[in-house]
């Protein structure tokens, strides 16, 4: 596959798949964007091991429609579908079942690397290992991935089994969290982030599986698609002012709280499941003109009980919470690629609406506890952090910069290197 | 609604042809793929494998241009598929005008690529049509047929050629009961218009145009604008007096 070639001009370049991160490690101030969203091609898929071979420009979602009936499914998802593999590979994303199944590059069989100069590196963890470990979680800087082999994951149905518990505090999920990671694949919790004193850290915690073949057939509601028939919904435009607000956060965070749970286990189709946001195009628009940030951090097994404890405090002091505070634990999997994200602990994160000067105080508040606690920030969700976070919590940085291709750059590199 | 279970493709390289065969073989069809550039026709004959494995999908490298050649293109086509009940043409050059402008020879060629080699194409499968009294015939032209403008004339009047000629073709084969659809898409996100700056409600995705071809196909539409506002756009075009045109940078 020599299809995907670097422009016969000079770059510098950045490499932009669908434009699914938050912040701007896809971006450019100056560079020149390589979308990479027509190299949309699959190469093989072989149903009997779910070996899929593609191009690294088709969206999750591609891989899905193709796969699910065959009984596969990606074996790591983020919450977007609408994320391309290649920028899945490039900010190794986990997903609900990272403490099962670590992140997304960890089901990477081998990827074909396209360098400036028109080498092109076949890289997997037997050859060009350092190659695929610097690609893996790379930010897209390494080259321009063009082809990819991942084993996907055998599943016996479209729908998932999914069980839901309240909790009152936060030393009760940490109590939930234990006996739950150890029975289901998928786990995550949602925490009410204005809840104080008492009640910090309450929130509902979401365990889940794929569900098997014999409860599939034997419940005659469950079809191959979505109940009711998959709808998107686009937000039209940009609001005037952040619909996120003190007053539509309290509604919607005690609603929320109070919102049935089913201890004993519903049926949800994947696409519900796992992608809610994908339903509504330019749900961002919500957030208005000024937009919203996200916070994601992770914190190490041994400072995140207290970690946690001290930025839900921080984040309710401030009277600032999002929709989407979601805490969950990291499996103990060593990292798959040099800069990696996912690690042992818990993370934690976070949706705030862009208030300027009050967030970013808020901000700084929390990347002090972060570096306290030896945790770091996510960069495929970030746009402000500091560059001695990055650094501190990506101690490979360096080495990782050898394996830059020279045509290669993003704003978000530039920001944190110099 | 015509029947698209064996499809012909001309020119499968380019983008909107090459969405176009993912829907067909999603609804079925097999496919007879043909395209100049081998290593791309390849990749796109594995990955229709891919989306369809039980389809039968060949691939053949051909210069379209040679038309000596058509006559057994066609043949081999209608053998590999057991029958044709659709062709679909999308090849195509978007060239320089100015280069145009300075060069009989590259406007020969051009005229030659968009315009004869469809001719005749469509003269072949026009006959075969005919007697099998039902088929659908396709082919992508452009907007850009529909009036002659400075920027890109040349283009234009290969366009306008193959729209007139099907146009004649359609009334002819009306009676045999065959479809004659002119696609005329608008701006497309693709590779042919890659240096275009693509912002703006005006550009259209590959795979949004593609399912309008395979509804207009179905239903064996005659002018086919996508999006459908191109209708709306060069109405006006073609109705502005030439007194006004001619004055106009366009």
């Amino acid at each position: 596959m020599r299809l995907a070639q670097f422009p016969s001009r000079n770059g510098p370049f950045t490499v932009y798949g669908n434009g699914r991160s938050y912040g701007d490690v896809c971006l450019t101030g100056d560079a020149t964007l390589l979308k990479t969203r027509h190299l949309d091609r699959f190469i093989a898929f072989d149903p009997d091991t779910g070996v899929l071979e593609c191009q690294a420009g088709v969206t999750l979602q591609e891989v899905l429609d193709l796969t699910v009936s065959q009984g596969w499914f990606l074996a790591v998802t983020p919450g977007t579908r609408f994320a391309t593999v290649g920028g899945a590979i490039a900010n190794d994303v986990h997903g609900k079942n990272h403490h099962s199944a670590g992140s997304f590059g960890h089901h990477v069989i081998s990827l074909e690397l396209v360098r400036s100069d028109g080498e092109i590196l076949t890289c997997s963890l037997e050859e060009n290992p350092l190659w695929f470990q610097a690609t893996l979680g790379g930010l897209g800087l390494t080259g321009l991935i063009a082809s990819v082999r991942l084993q996907l994951l055998a599943i016996e149905s479209p729908w998932m089994r999914v069980v839901s518990q309240r909790f009152a505090n936060l030393s009760e999920f940490w109590e939930l969290n234990k006996s739950m990671e150890a029975n289901w694949p998928y786990t995550v919790a949602w925490v009410d982030c204005l809840a104080k004193g008492a009640n910090l850290g309450r929130g509902v915690y979401y365990a889940a599986k794929h569900l098997d073949a014999h409860s599939f057939q034997s419940s005659e509601s469950l079809t191959p698609k979505p109940l009711s028939r998959e709808k998107t919904l686009t937000f039209p435009l940009d609001s005037p002012i952040s619909l996120v607000n003190n007053l539509s956060l309290r509604a919607f965070n005690s609603l929320y709280f109070r919102k049935p749970v089913e201890p004993l286990g519903g049926f949800a189709h994947y696409v519900p499941y796992f992608y809610p946001l994908d339903a509504i195009r330019h749900w961002n628009r919500i957030y208005g003109r000024k937009g919203f940030y996200q916070y994601q951090c992770v914190l190490p097994p041994q400072t995140s009980v207290d970690g946690i404890n001290a930025m839900l405090q921080a984040i309710s002091k401030s009277g600032q919470g999002s929709f989407l505070a979601v805490l969950k634990t990291f499996g103990e999997r060593p990292a798959a690629g040099m800069l990696s994200f996912p690690r042992p602990g818990a993370t934690l994160a976070l949706d705030f609406p862009n208030r300027e000067g009050h967030t970013q105080s808020l901000f700084e508040t929390l990347d002090s506890i972060v570096h306290e606690a030896g945790g770091a920030l996510y960069p495929a969700k970030d746009a402000r952090m500091p560059a001695e976070l990055f650094r501190q919590a990506f101690p490979a940085w360096e080495q990782f910069a050898h394996y830059i291709d020279p045509q290669l750059t993003s704003n978000f590199w530039k920001r944190i290197t110099t | 609604m015509n029947v698209l279970n064996k499809v012909m493709i001309i020119g499968v390289t380019s983008s909107i042809a090459e969405h176009t065969a993912r829907q067909l073989v999603g609804k079925g069809a097999s496919l007879y793929c043909v395209a100049r550039n081998a290593e791309k026709l390849d990749s796109i004959v594995k990955d229709l494998n891919v989306r369809a494995p039980n389809s039968n999908i060949i691939g053949a490298v051909m210069d379209i241009r040679d038309s000596q050649g058509h006559m057994k293109l066609l043949d081999d086509a209608i053998n590999a598929l057991g029958g044709l009940d659709a062709i679909l043409v999308a090849h195509g050059t978007l060239p320089i005008q100015k280069d145009c402008e300075s060069s009989w020879e590259t406007t020969l060629v051009e005229i030659d690529t968009n315009a004869l080699s469809v001719l005749s194409l469509l003269t072949l499968v026009g006959n075969y049509f005919e007697q099998q009294r039902r088929g659908v015939i396709a082919v992508i032209s452009s907007v850009a047929g529909d009036r002659g403008r400075q920027s890109n004339y040349v283009y234009g009047a290969a366009k306008g050629m193959v729209s007139l000629f099907m146009q004649g073709l359609r009334n002819r084969l009306f009676k045999s009961g065959v479809s004659v659809v002119n696609i005329k898409p608008g701006f497309v996100d693709t590779p042919m218009t890659v240096g275009f700056e693509k912002t703006g409600p005006l550009w259209a995705q590959p795979d949004s145009v593609a399912s309008g071809i395979v509804k207009a196909m179905e239903k064996g539409k005659g002018d086919v604008y996508l999006p459908w506002f191109w209708a709306v756009v060069m109405f006006v075009i073609r109705h502005i007096p030439d007194a006004i045109f001619k004055r106009l940078s366009l």
